[in-house]
């Protein structure tokens, strides 16, 4: 029973990050009706900018701080710069420009700080807190640091004016310029955002799973299923999905298929979903008039 | 001097050519209505007024050159347009559809009182405030189009066929409001309608449109009483 206890936990804190990486696909996602590929690199990319600023020494915190602020930065630009240009381009396009800002933030990566794999620090002690044998400090933390974010963007999106700006151009483009909202640069801040999400996430997940270039592949993969699980246009159904797959992916791992096989149970849900309910839990369905 | 003149005035879909040079004036605090058929080109001169399709000619607004401007801008200049199928943000409740309304406005405490004015302009609103705008009627989402549009304070009013789909009781509410809308807070309108009957009564001046070109154009007593009109667009 412990150990069933302990892999639920463990489950929640991964997915948790999960939650804040589907949930940074999502926005993207309702804006433009695209899954940003590029998602997990550029959250990889922030990490190692918090690497740098802490081996630069800033404390851990001050430099979170700035991280996440570069991360939002480095979100709108990337949206003016390489985005804005093909926007109005096929599916296609956009998409092949995804998986090559994918592969130029990862050999970015690399060709800066090579290869290797780092530590990267956790902020939170590292006895037990509370004296409890189930969760470690860090899955703890990162719970609290995901959910304290996930408050605030949901404060932001539902109480400030900006917020409803970005909702309303995300939802009907054409009603928003009539009332005077600059739609483009609401997508670049919903870039910057998703970015700055992604950042934490990074460095939520970096102490657990070591900082390399590659640390997001199998956590863009987990995120992608929790999107498709509550549903992909569904900020809430994101984040569900996200503690969903945390937990089937640990429970799973340790009782059922073991833990070589846990990345399959990405790969299932996300073709289970959208075999059995392309929408998710949450999503909306989409009916098509022909 | 005319608040809006327009001149020379095109506008094309890809190859297809809509407006071939139509040129008009509104009156500042006037209600000018432009008729037309189906397909005659009113819907895309309004458009072309707000940016939302590419031009050719002048348009002015208060003297000054807004041709070829962004909507966005267009819309801070003081421009509200109630477009063609109403533009509501479904997912939004009609009180957050409202407040965009007034987005680009920085005077917040007056936001409120008119907010309060347009729940008195339309009761039904005030009743559906935290529903979905999606689930309103069509009429209710036609007096919140029109009400979003006024929370911007324009100084011109563009309405796109408010008349349409809409109930013979509810139509003629939405065109009382309109004229009480137009006196009262002296706001400039230019009004597209199918139903050339009310629209000539609200008007003062009217322009007749034929396939992307004006074919008429006067005062709206004296629109109503010509042949041609009577007998293509009134109907006896």
């Amino acid at each position: 029973m412990d150990a069933l206890i302990h892999q639920v936990l463990a489950g929640l804190a991964t997915g948790g990050i999960y939650a804040s990486v589907a949930l940074a696909l999502v926005m993207i996602y309702q804006a433009t009706h695209l899954v940003n590929f590029a998602q997990g690199e550029l959250a990889m990319f922030c990490t190692y900018l918090a690497w740098t600023l802490i081996n630069a020494g800033f404390g851990y915190w001050p430099a979170f701080l700035l991280t996440v602020g570069l991360a939002f930065v480095l979100g709108v630009v990337i949206e003016r710069v390489v985005i804005r240009p093909v926007e109005n381009s096929p599916v296609l396009a956009v998409v092949v420009v995804f998986i090559g800002l994918l592969v130029i933030l990862n050999s970015i990566a690399v060709w800066i700080y090579t290869g290797t794999i780092k530590t990267f620090p956790s902020p939170f002690p590292t006895e037990p807190l509370f004296g409890n044998k189930f969760m470690s400090s860090h899955e703890i933390g990162a719970i609290v640091v995901t959910l304290i974010m996930l408050l605030l963007l949901y404060a932001f999106f539902r109480f400030t004016p900006l917020g409803l700006a970005m909702r309303a151009a995300a939802q009907n483009p054409a009603s928003a310029k009539l009332v005077g909202i600059r739609v483009g640069w609401m997508l670049a801040l919903g870039w910057g955002l998703a970015a700055a999400i992604g950042a934490v996430a990074g460095m939520m997940v970096a102490p657990i799973v070591f900082l390399e270039p590659n640390m997001m592949g199998g956590i863009l993969l987990y995120a992608f299923a929790a999107a498709l699980v509550g549903g992909v246009d569904s900020p809430g159904g994101a984040v569900f999905g996200g503690f969903l797959v945390g937990v089937l992916e640990n429970v799973l791992g340790a009782f059922v298929i073991g833990n070589e096989l846990k990345l399959a149970v990405a790969l299932v849900l996300i073709i289970g979903v959208l075999v059995v309910k392309p929408s998710g839990f949450f999503g909306k369905v989409h009916i098509t008039r022909v | 001097m005319a608040l809006l003149e327009v001149a020379g005035l095109r506008a094309a879909y890809g190859p297809t050519r809509v407006l071939h040079g139509i040129s008009f004036e509104l009156a500042e605090g006037s209600i000018t209505t432009v008729l037309g058929a189906n397909g005659a080109g009113k819907t895309t001169t309004l458009r072309a007024l707000c940016g939302m399709v590419r031009t050719e000619g002048e348009i002015r607004f208060g003297g000054r050159r807004i041709d070829g401007r962004a909507t966005e801008d267009i819309v801070r200049l003081g421009i509200a347009h109630v477009p063609d199928g109403r533009g509501t943000f479904v997912n939004l409740t009609t009180e957050e559809n409202l407040r965009l309304g007034a987005y680009t406005r920085k005077d917040r405490p007056e936001v409120e009182t008119d907010l309060e004015r347009m729940f008195a302009y339309f009761p039904r609103l005030k009743e559906r405030r935290a529903q979905q705008a999606g689930t309103l009627s069509g009429g209710e989402q036609q007096m919140l189009a029109v009400s979003r549009a006024l929370m911007l304070k324009p100084t011109l009013l563009l309405l796109d066929e408010p008349s349409f789909g809409l109930a013979p009781l509810l139509v003629r509410e939405i065109f009382e409001i309109m004229r009480t809308i137009n006196q009262r807070e002296r706001v400039s309108i230019l009004l597209v309608e199918q139903n050339a009957a009310m629209a000539l009564d609200l008007a003062e001046h009217a322009y007749l449109i034929e396939t992307g070109r004006v074919v008429l154009s006067g005062p709206a007593d004296a629109i109503k009483r010509d042949e041609a009109v009577r007998r293509s667009y009134l109907g006896y």
